[in-house]
């Protein structure tokens, strides 16, 4: 797969996918030191896997926004073209692209999430923070995937926006804002808020999840479908708008 | 071989590209010529099928481009130097280009020799000059050794050394049998380079023929008289049904131009014959910038006026002075 080694070679070439990389990491670790790390007696016993894992969706947002500008850039710097050039195909060179992208931000939500919860069980030794349940290895296990179904959306909305600024304003606006919004819209806002894609991904991960500290309802308690089948929903989304994405490319001029 | 048939490109009402066919010729340099937004560029991306075309089509050698298979080994090109990304090394660049098209490490390493970056290799190609940029461009276009080559305005803002390098890289990779295809504003530029000439103006094709062809078509020569009995020799010429024609021009004077190929022998034996006293008998070869203008004045999508003024100032390079008499004459 020729595709996937001139997109590895791209991504390490430069500088800023490993700053991303090891920002969204460190993200995610070092919320779980701050949400762990000054809890005393009884707080400390209630402390949760769900609590060492506040950041993940901060690392999640750092790894889409690393996603994005692999191809922003790209048309930023014209490198796109002499992509195309060099491979014609253009689905199947952004398919290597969103491949070697994804691949990455799975791998980066699983050091994020375990290591989150690493230093959770370090901090917060009195409480009963062994994964024991599958909603447990879900959450945690889970981020990977999550990670990954969202650099993919964070690459179509790139190869649609083709500008930096653009495709991260949306990418940050749509889970953090829009999708909270649509709940004000009086009768359907509630269903909006339910069948969101972003909404469904953490449903995925919260479903089924000891709240402890944080309290019920932390993670939600609103949900449209279950755990798998939310998984599904927010992939099949992610794939839909790549697939707009992948005709949109391959017919506009590069 | 590149073979474009009716091949048009419009944005909304824009037309940039109407109904082109020309053909390139494989082991020669084929220079594109046009002037700035005459659709070089627009045409250059629909060759190498990054821009769709409205209708019409470019193959070659009977593909088009999008269907080639590892492409780099058929066709390089040099569009923009500085489609490279600023914090990539020079090596890294061609890395992933050699990668794309399975070509070995090994041809990454011969076209840094080539260009003479092999020092730099490993700089980031946001600091290199135009120029080194542009050798870059070229490391990439030849990493695949492809046959044919397309180039886009390769000597523009590059410095002398910069211009003889490219033009001599030209000449060298014509030499090896490739087919060359250079676009280009600057006539003169390819007066040197090219052997053949596409000559577009507003999209449409203007001329195609060899570089000796256009020129010899486009400008006949002129002879130049200068004569104290102006008015009079310009009627002995008319009687001998030449076309004449008087102009002023600046420190010297009314001059009388003589039009049509003729040699500056039948003139000075006219003159003689008739008793004329000439101060200056010269032969006006035209250049390819005259003959550009002429055939693609009406083709510039913005006129200035004062470029029309500055077209007839233009001395021709080669102008052969046979002055008779010295010119403090008057």
């Amino acid at each position: 797969m020729s595709v996937i080694a001139v997109e590895r070679i791209k991504l390490f070439s430069t500088r800023s996918p490993w700053w991303c990389m090891i920002i969204a990491a460190v993200l995610t670790v070092g919320f779980a030191a701050l949400t762990t790390g000054f809890l005393k007696g009884a707080d400390e016993q209630q402390a949760t896997i769900f609590i060492t894992q506040p950041g993940a969706q901060l690392s999640q947002m750092v790894m889409m926004v690393m996603a994005a500008l692999a191809v922003t850039t790209e048309y930023r710097f014209g490198t796109i073209r002499t992509s195309f050039q060099a491979v014609p195909q253009r689905a199947a060179l952004l398919l290597g692209k969103t491949a070697v992208v994804a691949f990455l931000a799975g791998v980066i939500g699983l050091i994020a999430s375990f290591g989150a919860w690493g230093i959770g069980s370090l901090f917060a030794s009195n409480a009963d923070l062994a994964i024991d349940t599958g909603a447990e290895w879900r959450l945690l296990a889970g981020q990977g995937l999550i990670f990954s179904i969202s650099a993919v959306f964070a690459v179509a909305v790139g190869i649609l926006i083709r500008q930096s600024a653009g495709a991260i304003a949306i990418l940050i606006l749509w889970p953090l804002l829009v999708e909270n919004l649509v709940n004000l819209i009086p009768k359907v806002g509630d269903d909006l808020a339910r069948w969101a894609p972003f909404a469904n991904g953490s449903s995925f991960l919260n479903q089924g999840q000891d709240f402890g500290l944080a309290g019920p309802g932390a993670g939600g308690s609103d949900f449209a479908l279950s755990p798998w089948w939310a998984l599904l929903y927010f992939a099949g989304w992610a794939a839909a708008l790549m697939t707009i994405a992948l005709v949109s490319a391959s017919k506009r001029d590069a | 071989m590149i073979e474009a048939k009716g091949l048009t490109k419009r944005y909304g009402a824009t037309v940039a590209v109407d109904n082109l066919s020309f053909e390139v010729k494989p082991g020669r340099v084929t220079g594109f010529l046009g002037p700035n937004g005459a659709g070089k560029s627009t045409t250059m991306r629909m060759i190498l099928g990054l821009d769709t075309p409205t209708s019409g089509e470019v193959t070659i050698d009977g593909q088009r481009y999008r269907d080639l298979h590892r492409p780099l080994t058929k066709v390089g090109a040099l569009l923009d130097a500085k489609w490279v990304h600023p914090n990539r090394s020079a090596r890294s660049h061609l890395m992933w280009m050699a990668a794309s098209n399975k070509l070995p490490k090994s041809s990454v390493d011969k076209a840094l020799d080539m260009v003479g970056l092999t020092s730099v290799a490993n700089k980031r190609a946001g600091a290199f000059s135009l120029g080194m940029s542009q050798r870059l461009g070229i490391a990439g276009a030849l990493l695949g050794d492809p046959e044919v080559l397309l180039f886009d305005e390769p000597v523009n803002g590059l410095d002398p050394e910069g211009i003889v390098w490219i033009r001599t890289f030209m000449h060298r990779l014509a030499d090896e049998g490739r087919t060359v295809l250079v676009s280009s504003h600057l006539l003169s530029e390819m007066a040197l380079t090219a052997e053949d000439l596409v000559v577009i103006g507003r999209g449409k094709l203007i001329a195609q023929s060899t570089t000796q062809e256009f020129v010899d078509r486009a400008s006949g020569t002129t002879v130049k008289v200068r004569t104290p009995q102006l008015d009079q020799f310009a009627g002995v010429l008319n009687q001998q049904h030449l076309t004449t024609r008087i102009e002023d021009v600046e420190d010297q004077g009314k001059v009388l131009f003589v039009e049509g190929d003729l040699t500056t022998d039948q003139i000075g034996e006219a003159a003689a014959a008739h008793g004329i006293v000439l101060h200056e008998l010269t032969l006006q070869r035209g250049s390819l910038e005259q003959a550009f203008m002429q055939m693609t004045g009406d083709s510039v999508e913005y006129h200035a006026h004062e470029e029309i003024a500055a077209v007839t100032s233009l001395d021709a390079p080669d102008a052969a002075e046979v002055a008779a008499g010295p010119k403090e004459d008057n």
